[in-house]
């Protein structure tokens, strides 16, 4: 995950506040200068952290915190409340035209990625039942309109272009070609320019009184350092744009450019790429990403969503006999058909804290293939079986992988990864014992 | 051919970033003549927005704190000079960039730094020193990159081997290089598919091709170069581990110093992986390459404005 280094510095710098009985001045002081190294080494601007910061320690220190029972909560539902208020609502929508086409501008710099953008953007929007055209303007890179017209074909959706002519007048000419050819999106790729280059900022500016496009998209890498915020202050005041799309998400980058780039322009990030297939086009999620960032996963998000989905009693049973150490695989079939109404195991496991997910994901476990499999050969297992696994011997074995229709390699790799579950889950409910049990619960677990 | 000097061109390139530092560092110094606290912190932040990173921003400021002590300086003004010479000693190269011809260049990086605009330009610096040139399109991934590749081939005047879209970027490296033997030519650049340092088969595809360049041209003075955006943050560093780690980078190009973004991370993946820096890109033409030059970058960077 792209958050994933900036998750792994945060959790080390709020760790030490967490089990603490008592916060001083001094403990969250001392914490938020971590917090800041942490920020500043994911590339969030500057001057953002340093605002951040302050507006943290102003309500970390004092009351709020010190007379909470467990002041290392308090710390990081303030942390996180604060970057999730600085990355915005949700909103992956595009500003339709009442009256089609609906014109969309795409800008950025250099090799932001804004030519395969356009491309997985008219497929995102041709998939949701919208004809779109793509355009063709920038006629300065050297095969631009080529790529374009070869990403165009592959996502279904035709190109315009002109060659090498004034970008307003091919921007103008395809905007009424749509009009005659019922073509309601209307998708301009744009040459990169730098936000500095005076005469191509003023080209994007007359593409845009020509066309009044209803929305104006920045495109950023996501790997962009201290500048994000000068080139998105630069390209909002002479464009007015209506959103961000951050690209190349899919890295290791930290990402710190997305906090930086909403806290500075006040414009919503829409869209994520996270690949260079066509259809790596993923919705923002600010929440998310911001329970991600303060290292504590998605725990929220995960709580509100196995509250709606898991049986309340069935929950409290099951926690207990995990925390007595009588969790069985009856219980582990069980839980594995809970998670599947969750969500997909990537998706819960990567909310966890604490979990490295690109490691465990290398050994198999997260597989769902995997987990489908595990499900056969469970309900292969005699009840005594499930409730004993120790008593499964070479021919029980056999029999279950038998009857499950799997290898006996399977069911051993399912009861060791069951025992690395139960440990996995112990650890979970140390955390839970950790955080006091107050307000964080598991109750799936 | 009009013809500018490294200096008026690294200056018109770097006039941004030298602005930008150097705005700051004169208000800076305007406003402490003292030696205290606040003028590093201040100094810190200037080497923080100029994206030279938290690890080496604090190292270098501690070395100038301890150089301050010890030397006994007083003014601020000093310990600004001081800086520059610590930067400076991070930058210095180990070793100068020795070619020897034939030579091959293997140009690697992630999507969209300027590989491929880089390409061209070096193309056309060698050309011009009456080097034989030839250009292997090695990005048969990227939609309409060996077009593009093409198109600067023409521009140049050089010599190109391609294959099509989907083709074996390897077998396109592989022919190459039996043409440049057969051809005599001095000099074989590499295209190669933007790729994220964190992919771990386009990484293997690369060392493969790395490979098959050691094996089939031994004889070959050989560089792999890799492409940096000075746009990029900290996550330079990332890149510049792992294509080290896999392809043994010999030397960095640091594009796009025509931006406002000041390209301080190149004074991070020196000093923190020791690659020397060996050009900078400052356009799109192709005259927009200049051979790093570590005293004319700090210089500039640090200039009156
Ligand atoms: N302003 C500026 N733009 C540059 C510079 N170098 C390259 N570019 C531009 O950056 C964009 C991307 O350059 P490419 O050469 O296509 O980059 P690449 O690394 O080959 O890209 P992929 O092959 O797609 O990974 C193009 O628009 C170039 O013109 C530079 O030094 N300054
Ligand atoms: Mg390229």
């Amino acid at each position: 995950m792209a958050f994933e280094g900036l998750t792994g510095k945060l959790q080390a710098a709020l760790k030490k506040l967490t089990g603490k009985g008592k916060l001083s001045e001094k403990d969250v002081k001392e914490a938020m200068r971590d917090v800041r190294l942490a920020l500043l080494e994911a590339d969030v601007n500057f001057v953002v952290v340093k605002d951040l910061i302050n507006r943290i320690t102003q309500r970390a220190v004092g009351q709020e915190i010190m007379e909470s029972l467990t002041p290392g909560q308090q710390v990081i539902k303030i942390v996180n409340e604060e970057l999730t208020a600085l990355m915005g609502g949700t909103q992956s929508k595009i500003n339709m035209a009442p009256n089609p086409p609906t014109v969309i501008m795409m800008v950025g710099l250099q090799g932001s990625g804004k030519t395969t953008t356009s491309a997985k953007l008219a497929g995102y929007l041709k998939k949701q039942g919208k004809s779109p055209l793509l355009v063709a303007c920038d006629i300065y890179r050297p095969a631009a309109i080529k790529q374009l017209q070869v990403v165009g074909e592959k996502v279904g959706v035709p190109v315009f272009e002109r060659g090498q002519v004034d970008p307003v007048e091919i921007a103008r000419e395809a905007v009424e070609f749509a009009k005659k050819q019922q073509r309601d999106v209307v998708i301009i790729d744009t040459a990169g320019r730098l936000h500095i280059n005076e005469e191509l900022m003023e080209e994007l500016s007359r593409i845009k009184a020509q066309v009044k496009p209803h929305e104006i998209l920045l495109v950023v890498d996501a790997m962009t350092g201290q500048d994000a915020v000068n080139v998105a202050k630069s390209f909002d005041e002479r464009l007015g744009l209506d959103g961000v799309i951050l690209t190349k998400l899919d890295g290791d980058t930290r990402g710190g450019a997305a906090l930086s780039i909403k806290a500075v322009t006040g414009k919503p990030i829409k869209f994520v790429g996270m690949g260079e297939k066509l259809d790596d086009l993923e919705p923002f999620h600010p929440n998310r990403m911001a329970s991600r960032i303060l290292g504590m996963g998605d725990i929220l998000t995960l709580i509100e969503k196995a509250q709606a989905s898991i049986d309340e009693k069935k929950a409290q049973e099951l926690e207990k006999k995990l925390r007595e150490q009588q969790f069985t695989l009856e219980d582990f079939l069980d839980q594995l058909q809970q998670l599947k109404k969750i969500g997909s195991i990537n998706d819960i496991v990567s909310m966890l804290p604490g979990v490295d997910v690109q490691k465990l994901s290398a050994s198999g476990a997260l597989n769902e293939k995997e987990l489908i499999k595990a499900e056969a050969i469970i309900q292969s297992m005699t009840p005594e079986e499930r409730r004993n696994p120790s008593i499964i011997n070479a021919s029980r074995k056999r029999r279950i992988a038998m009857g499950s229709g799997t290898t006996i390699q399977d069911v051993n790799r399912l009861l060791k990864s069951f025992e690395q579950f139960r440990h996995m889950m112990k650890q979970m409910s140390n955390i839970e014992k950790a955080m006091k049990r107050g307000r964080f619960k598991f109750p799936f677990l | 051919m009009e013809k500018k000097g490294f200096f008026s061109r690294l200056k018109e390139g770097l006039a941004k970033t030298r602005q930008n530092i150097t705005e700051k560092m004169d208000l800076l110094f305007k406003y402490h003549n003292e030696v205290n606290d606040e003028l590093f912190d201040e100094l810190e932040e200037v080497l923080i927005l100029a994206d030279v990173g938290v690890n080496t921003t604090t190292r270098l400021i501690e070395k100038v704190r301890e150089r301050v002590r010890e030397e006994r300086i007083r003014e601020a003004q000093r310990v600004r000079a001081v800086l520059k010479e610590e930067i400076l000693a991070l930058l210095s190269q180990p070793q100068e960039l020795n070619l020897r011809f034939p030579a091959v260049f293997l140009v690697v990086g992630v999507n969209g730094v300027g590989k491929t605009t880089t390409i061209g330009k070096l193309a056309h610096m060698f050309q011009s020193q009456g080097r034989k040139v030839l250009m292997a399109a090695g990005d048969t991934f990227r939609a309409a990159a060996i077009e593009q590749l093409e198109v600067w081939a023409n521009r140049v005047g050089c010599q190109i081997v391609r294959h099509t879209e989907g083709a074996d970027a390897a077998a396109v490296v592989f022919d190459a290089i039996q043409a440049a033997k057969s051809r005599g030519i001095d000099l074989l650049i590499c295209d190669t598919a933007g790729r994220l340092h964190t992919k771990k088969n386009l990484m293997n595809e690369l060392e493969k091709i790395n490979r098959i360049i050691e094996r089939e041209y031994p004889e070959a003075h050989k560089e792999v170069f890799l492409v940096l955006d000075a746009t990029t943050g900290q996550n330079a560093v990332s890149q510049a581990k792992m294509f080290k780690e896999k392809v043994n980078v010999t030397g960095i190009i640091l594009t796009k110093l025509d931006g406002t973004a000041k390209g301080g991370i190149i004074i991070a993946v020196k000093s923190e992986l020791g690659i020397p820096i060996r050009y900078i890109g400052v356009g799109e033409g192709m005259d927009d390459l200049q051979p790093f030059d570590a005293e004319a970058f700090v210089e500039a960077l640090f200039e009156e404005a």
